[in-house]
């Protein structure tokens, strides 16, 4: 079979994005420990331990809020496969290759000798590169038990929390929702021109295509953003923004934000 | 290039996001100038399309692809603040949603790509289309190189900033607490895949937008930012002046320039032949050098260089005035006064210029 073209490439990126943000959506609807927090808690317990984890200058604090985030994931409803499969090998794999040169480069003391490749394996080079691969793990597990445990939505209103302007949040509530409106719109074009397509493109007319499919696409936005804009003119939009804030914290979700906040400035204390 | 959480400390982290939000809010405030209220659907729907468009696989020749990053195409369009916003909503929601680029990283990355991007874009777009009618190849030319050499001014920051982690943030014994690699290293690794790839990929999407653009709406190609002008058009908006606090900027600085004369001793680097041989500069040079002794001799190379040229006003010191205060201040109006008067002269050639094409 033949390596996919370029324009399935594009299509099946697509897709794949499509697919992920309703797979989000069906995790967020189930019942778990973070699901039954406000989206503020959530959004603000995740942000300190991420940033603890970054903080951390030893490794067995990192490893806790590693232990920690994994925790939280499983009384999230996620399971270890899913984790596994979305987060903790495709970062091993990312990171790992960029780590990896870091045991032979970084001087130290020589942990081993490599008789074949003739040169040593330091101790400060691998700390480091565990290092590095543990807090990128650590952090990317908490990012994505939020996203996945967390509609977008509400994601988006909890940040007004974390003192972002309303005008900022709006914008990106709708750079979402027109993102996948035009991803659709992108895609569509896509298919519609492979199947027409018939034999090969030469390069330049491939080069040729995607300038063409992106101005196509450019055309469309600036008429939508028009339209977008006359909708909320005949609405009554003026150009104050007011969100609705229907989210209500209850001694759960306190009692989670002290915990939080206990946790990470622990591991902070352990990792100095 | 995107950086995922920690790769970076959160000193640098801190630092990026500080810089990154006075871009953003200058942005916001000289959007929201020009647009009013179409900045929040505008600059949403476009972020939208910079999002989708980074997604777009471009093929590249050897019949590898790549991925851009869309800024250059934005900056034309909107101008370099909108495409500022434009491109950090983008990152934002990358980031967010897609795990693109960390959360505490977000600020670097938006700092990179979003606003040094832009503006650099900005920049070259404007120097290498300057004079170019609408209709003009020129333009699908120079779109081209602004958007290789963005990418690759972005790529260059990136390495920086994980080249110079290792140095800043190790434990006691020397093991680098996040991105391991030094600046010899991180620079040629970032590099070669932006140069060869990345730039390519940038350059295609650009070039190739931009030559749909001139035949289907050349409008939009007026100067960068033309949508943006023509929409501020629309809502009885004008471009908002600058010039003012500009000058007052300059003229404030012009009268500070005396406090040169404050720093003590000769900067670390800049020693001439006469500080080489002078015992009393020797010294401080070697202090500054953590105990490391400058030459014995003057080396003959820099003997013979610094003879080429002699400089109107040496140490910012002209002779025919005793007071050093003095002399730093007319240096400095002698400085001013020469970089307005040649871009006056730039400025002035440069209209001249449009105005023959334009008529021709």
């Amino acid at each position: 079979m033949s390596s996919p073209s370029f324009i399935q490439k594009t299509v099946l990126g697509f897709m794949r994005a499509l697919s992920d943000a309703l797979v989000s959506e069906k995790f967020a609807h189930r019942s778990g420990f973070l699901q039954s927090l406000d989206p503020r808690v959530r959004l603000t317990g995740a942000l300190l331990l991420v940033v603890a984890a970054v903080a951390c200058r030893k490794i067995q604090g990192v490893a806790v809020v590693f232990s920690l985030a994994t925790l939280i994931a499983l009384l999230s409803s996620l399971d270890l496969w899913s984790l596994a499969k979305r987060v903790w090998i495709p970062v091993l794999i990312f990171t790992g290759l960029i780590a990896l040169p870091a045991i032979f480069t970084t001087p130290g003391a020589a942990l081993w000798m490599s008789p074949a490749l003739r040169t040593a394996i330091s101790e400060q080079g691998t700390y480091s590169a565990a290092m590095l691969i543990l807090r990128v793990e650590t952090a990317a597990t908490l990012t994505t038990t939020l996203v996945l445990c967390t509609p977008w939505t509400h994601i988006l209103k909890a940040l007004r929390w974390l003192f972002l302007p309303a005008e900022i949040v709006t914008m990106l509530t709708m750079t979402h929702r027109y993102a996948f409106l035009l991803m659709e719109t992108a895609k569509q074009m896509f298919e519609s021109r492979e199947s027409r397509t018939v034999g090969v493109l030469s390069g330049p007319d491939r080069r040729r295509m995607v300038g063409q499919t992106a101005g196509v696409l450019f055309s469309k936005s600036m008429e939508l953003s028009q339209d977008v804009y006359l909708a909320m003119v005949s609405r009554g939009f003026q150009g104050d923004v007011c969100l609705l804030q229907d989210f209500r914290l209850s001694w759960r979700d306190y009692a989670a934000l002290f915990l939080f906040l206990a946790g990470g400035l622990v591991v902070a204390w352990i990792g100095r | 290039m995107h950086i995922p959480d920690g790769y970076l400390s959160p000193s640098t982290c801190a630092s990026l996001y500080a810089l990154s939000a006075a871009g953003w809010y200058s942005a916001l405030r000289r959007t929201k100038r020009v647009f009013r209220t179409r900045t929040i659907p505008l600059i949403s729907v476009f972020a939208a399309f910079s999002f989708v468009v980074m997604m777009f696989n471009i093929p590249l020749p050897g019949g590898t692809t790549g991925h851009a990053l869309g800024v250059t195409v934005a900056t034309i369009v909107l101008g370099p603040w909108a495409s500022t916003l434009a491109i950090s909503l983008a990152l934002t929601i990358q980031a967010l949603l897609f795990g693109d680029g960390g959360i505490t990283t977000l600020g670097a990355n938006c700092f990179n790509m979003a606003i040094v991007g832009s503006f650099v874009a900005y920049g070259v777009y404007r120097l290498v289309a300057s004079g170019a009618q609408v209709s003009s190849k020129r333009r699908i030319t120079a779109a081209g190189i602004a958007g290789y050499i963005s990418i690759n001014v972005c790529a260059f920051l990136t390495a920086i900033e994980f080249g110079i982690q290792p140095a800043f943030f190790h434990d006691a014994s020397g093991a680098p607490l996040y991105a391991p690699y030094p600046l010899r290293v991180a620079i040629p690794a970032m590099m070669i895949g932006h140069l060869t790839l990345a730039g390519l990929a940038e350059a295609v999407i650009s070039a190739g937008m931009v030559s749909y653009l001139l035949r289907s709406d050349s409008r939009l190609l007026l100067a960068p930012g033309a949508a943006t002008w023509n929409l501020a058009a629309d809502t009885g908006q004008s471009r908002t002046g600058w010039s003012r606090p500009l000058w007052w900027a300059v003229g404030l600085l012009l009268l500070l320039t005396p406090l040169g004369i404050l720093a003590a001793g000769t900067a670390w680097g800049e020693w001439s032949a006469k500080d080489l041989a002078n015992g009393g500069t020797r010294a401080q040079i070697s202090a500054a050098s953590r105990n490391h002794e400058p030459p014995a001799f003057i080396p003959s190379g820099l003997q013979k260089m610094a003879s080429l040229w002699t400089a109107p006003f040496p140490g910012y010191a002209p002779g025919f005035i005793r007071s050093p205060f003095l002399g730093y201040l007319l240096s400095g109006m002698f400085a001013v006064g020469f970089l307005v008067m040649t871009s006056l002269i730039a400025i002035s050639v440069g209209r001249k210029w449009r105005r023959r094409e334009a008529s021709s």
